[in-house]
């Protein structure tokens, strides 16, 4: 049967200034606290939600005794969502992650009628007095690995396995042809919907087919090492996906965008613990950690390690954007100015491409 | 002949051999009288089975063998059911994947992660290096060579042998077939197991061969378009193979052509193609004037319990 | 000892009834032994996936919402069953259906009558209907498989909706996610139990049960659907219309389908987005057989299959079992409630002392 998970991630930078409600510090401190943890995919996904999984477990690691944590998988974002979700807060969880775009209004609703328990959902844009949001700026990362691209092609063309023409999604092609296009003003990047997260044979096919057409440098936003593989096999370069696939291309595999959700997880329930949790809206990067590059490859050249360093630098530091302007978009018309770069709420809702990609 | 088009044929063959695979057993299954819808779940078993085997084992032989026994059993709990309980078999084969689905993400749940080679490519020096042809021809893996090879031997199994055509005979009556002394129920089960076997085989080339890593529910629904190729296919071998070089073909085609840019739509809409395609094929079959007998199994999905 | 198996002369109804509660026994046998091989306690696994959904009227207001989409569906799906017609892609009439009735809803989000919600829920059979009768047509035209054009079309259907909600049904204040507006008050079904989930779609749905029941039973088309179905040439013989049939089992399938995918938008979701079903239009047939294709059956049917999901989270919230282990039990006990029927309706007789009888007095 098939399995269209479209809406998972995204997400939208504050707009709404947060309500601010103090929680009360759980009794004498010695009392667990309960985790609970909503997932849209199987923990075995080795993708997104295997990556928060792995935010559960430092949780657990870190706490010990002092927290119990429990995840549902593979809910489906519809009205079962908004029952498990019920589930975990009525049978005494004080904390609940939904990590998954889809579980937005299912969390508002279930939030408004558990008042004491905080709620934490993943790259939506509403939220509550007990209801947090937080995402990772991705394209962040997306811009480290163009400038890598834009050294290392030859051909000057990527090809981009993508899921859904959700605004991350939409973010990250951008920001990747962008960055390369400052080494290269010609790159191109051709993108393949697959119109699926999942799906490791489709996105082998399209990667494939974007090689027979003239790429070289492979990247994707879906979640399977695939792409990766048919790089390692066929000769070209390419990017680890949300966590460092080096196992599965260990020649192609230039370096990866690791999404790091441990920090952040271990913080709020820190903030539960302490009675210090508050709702907020918040959207990190490489600055927080929550985004990360994994080690560089044994075949990068030394100029495009240099350059990609100084981008990562650059954009952990604050000096550098990954929107840069001025930026075109694929008709030419001006997006930006030079001089200007885009605003978090800009990109928070792009559903334009820049010049040079072709979808 | 260009490059990029030899590329792309072979693209589409090892995306079509899993759903041939698959087929060609169900194929078998369903000329025996039985509808086993649970192939996927079945391809769900071999393809953890032959993965965790061949990393356990170092050996993807052993892990080959291994899948195909594991959709074997997955089928064996299928030909109890509907065959000896008799249990209905669209209920149980749906049921079948429920449990191949769970229970394959049971097994796989420490393989998550873990990479191995593919499978060797057949090459001959001299001959994988001729243009054209030899890229065409030589140089893929074993099973897509197999799997062409055994689209031959079940339509020559059906077609010429003795045992195939008792296969046939007690699927289009089981009653008939009885009466002159078959076991009904023994050369279903047979089918059955075959079903079994070659669903683990296609589920081992997808986790062996086509994308050689274990996640769950890689299959991703390829065990349902090969239900629906025996039926394109009407219950002829070398029809699926057309069948499903078809649904590949479309598929890459639709790929294709959004990374050329060549048509201006929405990519929902492209990737819609390969199933508006099948049934446009299959209606010009049922409806054209080289209209052939439909040919589906006059038993098919009715139980069968001798009268004693 | 030898035994044989034989077909009883009459449906034995005390067995028939009695044999899913043995099945039930089973299940729970195999799954205390699952659980206690994986590590969890068996007495709590069986209390969260069996008991425990049971014990609040918010969980029997979720069980009945879980199990409305799926009888709705099955009861249509079992009028063609009987009638040797194979609707498989009952998930794609009911996306469609909830394209057509939520479209409408849009288009009518600014009007605030009590006419909007019928028409909605009409716009969602027509729309169930309309793409049924695709398969229908080139059925009963050419003879064109429905399995296949039906399953294929679910495809299509998946793929129509998400075209709308990534394109132009995008709510405008979405921030560019896939989601359309908000359905109005007017849009959006009635809640019958104050606090639930539980809307006006539960009732429909058993009504719909109850009718095709007095249908099946009690009509002239009833008994058509079933001898087309049972004996195709004595159907022929007394001028039944195959094609009738054909049209008749679709679009009745497909508009049942279409209002229970329009229920879940105007009801529990409340908008259109890219995913609205769980896989209920493939579900709903292993309940449409579960319930021996009886419109009465299917509604208990309906209920297990659904307390099987819902007890498989509470396992996973309760017991921390992974959804793997609450997959496999839940393949376990249907195959123990499939096989259950063999006992009903055949009887295996021993035959180890008879046989020897014989051999005795044989000269």
């Amino acid at each position: 049967m098939s399995d269209f998970n479209f809406t998972r991630r995204t997400f939208l930078a504050g707009s709404s200034a947060a309500a601010v409600t103090l929680g009360a510090p759980l009794a004498f401190g010695a009392e667990q606290v309960k985790v609970g943890f909503v997932y849209v995919g199987p923990v075995g996904d080795h993708g997104w939600t295997h990556g928060h999984d792995l935010g559960r477990k430092a949780v657990e690691a870190k706490f010990g005794d002092k927290v119990k944590t429990t995840f549902v998988e593979n809910v489906a974002e519809g009205p079962d969502s908004e029952r498990v979700i019920r589930q975990l807060a009525s049978s005494g969880h004080n904390l609940i992650f939904t990590t998954s775009f889809g579980f937005m209004n299912p969390t508002i609703k279930v939030a408004k009628q558990f008042p004491k328990v905080k709620f934490e959902h993943a790259t939506g844009y509403k939220t509550a007095p007990n209801v947090s949001v937080y995402n990772a700026r991705f394209h962040q990362g997306r811009a480290v690995i163009g400038t890598i691209a834009g050294h290392m092609s030859k051909s000057g063309v990527a090809g981009y396995i993508a899921s859904f023409p959700i605004p991350e999604v939409v973010m990250g092609i951008n920001a990747f042809t962008l960055a390369a296009q400052k080494v290269n003003p010609d790159f191109k990047t051709k993108v393949v919907w697959v119109n699926s997260w999942y799906d490791p044979g489709k996105e082998s096919d399209a990667t494939k087919t974007l090689i027979d057409q003239g790429a070289d440098m492979i990247t994707q936003h879906t979640d399977s090492p695939a792409p990766l593989q048919v790089a390692e096999n066929r000769g070209v370069w390419g990017f680890g996906q949300a966590s460092d696939m080096k196992a599965y291309a260990p020649r192609a595999q230039l370096t990866a965008i690791l999404d790091d959700w441990s920090e952040y997880y271990i913080n709020r329930v820190q903030a539960v613990m302490d009675g210090s949790w508050k709702s907020q809206n918040i959207w990190y990067g490489m600055k927080e950690g929550m985004v990360k590059i994994a080690p560089y490859g044994s075949e990068i050249t030394d100029a495009a390690k240099a350059a990609a360093e100084k981008v990562r630098k650059g954009i952990t530091d604050g000096s550098m954007h990954a929107f840069a302007g001025p930026i075109k978009n694929q008709e030419g018309k001006e997006m930006l100015p030079a001089g200007q770069s885009l605003t978090d709420d800009k990109m928070a809702t792009m559903d334009w491409y820049v010049q040079g990609v072709q979808s | 002949m260009n490059d990029a088009l030899v590329l792309g044929l072979i693209t589409v063959v090892s995306a079509a051999t899993p759903l041939l695979l698959a087929a060609l057993g169900e194929l078998v299954v369903e000329r025996s009288g039985v509808l086993n819808l649970g192939v996927e779940g079945m391809m769900l078993a071999g393809a953890v089975t032959g993965f965790a085997v061949t990393v356990t084992t170092g050996s993807a032989t052993l892990g080959i063998i291994c899948a195909m026994a594991a959709g074997m059993a997955m089928a064996f709990t299928f030909g109890v059911l509907t065959l000896s309980l008799m249990a209905n078999q669209v209920a149980t084969g749906l049921a079948l994947t429920i449990f191949g689905i769970g229970l394959s993400s049971l097994v796989g749940a420490g393989f998550v992660g873990i990479a191995i080679e593919p499978l060797p490519k057949l090459n001959i020096p001299g001959i994988t290096t001729i243009p054209v042809i030899g890229p065409l021809l030589f140089g893929h893996d074993i099973l897509i060579y197999a799997s062409i090879a055994l689209t031959g031997g079940v339509a020559w199994f059906l077609k010429r042998s003795r045992p195939g055509m008792i296969l046939r005979a007690v699927g289009e009556s089981d009653e008939s077939a009885h009466s002159i002394g078959y076991d009904v129920i023994r050369v279903r089960y047979m089918a059955v197991l075959f079903g079994g076997l070659m669903a683990g085989l296609a589920g081992a080339f997808l986790s062996l061969s086509y994308t050689p890593l274990w996640i769950e529910n890689m299959t991703a629904g390829r065990g349902w378009i090969a239900l629906a190729l025996v039926v394109f296919a009407t219950w002829r071998p070398w029809r699926v193979l057309f069948g499903a070089y078809l649904f590949g073909g479309v598929t890459i085609l639709q790929l294709a052509s959004q990374a050329a840019d060549w048509f201006d739509v929405p990519s929902q809409v492209m990737s819609m193609l390969p199933y508006v395609a099948t049934i446009l094929v299959l209606t010009i079959i049922s409806a054209g004037p080289w209209r052939t007998r439909l040919n589906a199994p006059a038993c098919l999905g009715k139980p069968f319990r001798p009268a004693s | 000892m030898s035994f044989k198996v034989e077909k009883r002369q009459e449906l034995d109804l005390r067995l028939f009834y009695l044999t899913p509660v043995l099945a039930v026994v089973l299940t729970v046998l195999s799954g205390f032994l699952l659980f206690l091989l994986m590590g969890y306690d068996p007495f709590l696994g069986i209390y969260y996936f069996f008991i425990s959904p049971l014990l609040s009227s918010y969980g029997l207001a979720e069980l009945g919402l879980k199990a409305s989409p799926l009888i709705l569906i099955a009861v249509g799906l079992a009028i063609g069953f009987r009638a040797n017609v194979w609707n498989i892609g009952a998930e794609g009439q009911l996306t469609m259906g909830a394209i057509a009735g939520g479209g409408l809803a849009l288009a009518l989000i600014d009007v605030q009558a009590f006419w909007v919600l019928p028409l909605i829920c009409v716009a969602g059979i027509i729309g169930g209907m309309a793409y049924a009768a695709i398969p229908a047509f080139l059925k009963a035209r050419w003879d064109v498989n429905e399995i296949l054009t039906s399953l294929m079309l679910t495809y299509v259907a998946t793929l129509f909706l998400s075209t709308l909600v990534f394109g132009p049904w995008k709510d405008p204040m979405g921030f560019n996610f896939p989601q359309s507006e908000m359905f109005a008050e007017s849009a959006t079904l009635p809640i019958v139990l104050e606090g639930t989930r539980l809307h006006l779609g539960v009732i429909v749905a058993l009504l719909v049960a109850v009718t095709g029941w007095v249908l099946m039973t009690r009509t002239i088309i009833g008994f058509q659907i079933r001898v087309v179905g049972q004996a195709p040439a004595a159907a022929a013989f007394a001028g039944f219309s195959r094609k009738r049939m054909i049209w008749l089992s679709l679009l009745t399938s497909g508009g049942l389908a279409g209002l229970a995918g329009l229920f879940e938008v105007a009801g529990p979701i409340g908008q259109l987005i890219p995913s609205i079903s769980p896989g209920y239009g493939f579900t709903a047939i292993i309940v449409a057989f579960l319930g021996r294709l009886h419109p009465i059956g299917i509604i208990g049917a309906g209920l297990i299959m659904a307390l099987s999901y819902i007890g498989g989270e509470n396992a996973q919230v309760e017991a921390g079992m992974p959804q793997a282990v609450t997959g496999v039990f839940q393949g376990l006990l249907l195959f123990f409630l499939l096989a259950s029927d063999f006992l009903a309706r055949y009887r295996i007789r021993f035959e180890a002392h008879t046989a020897k009888r014989k051999e005795a007095l044989a000269p």
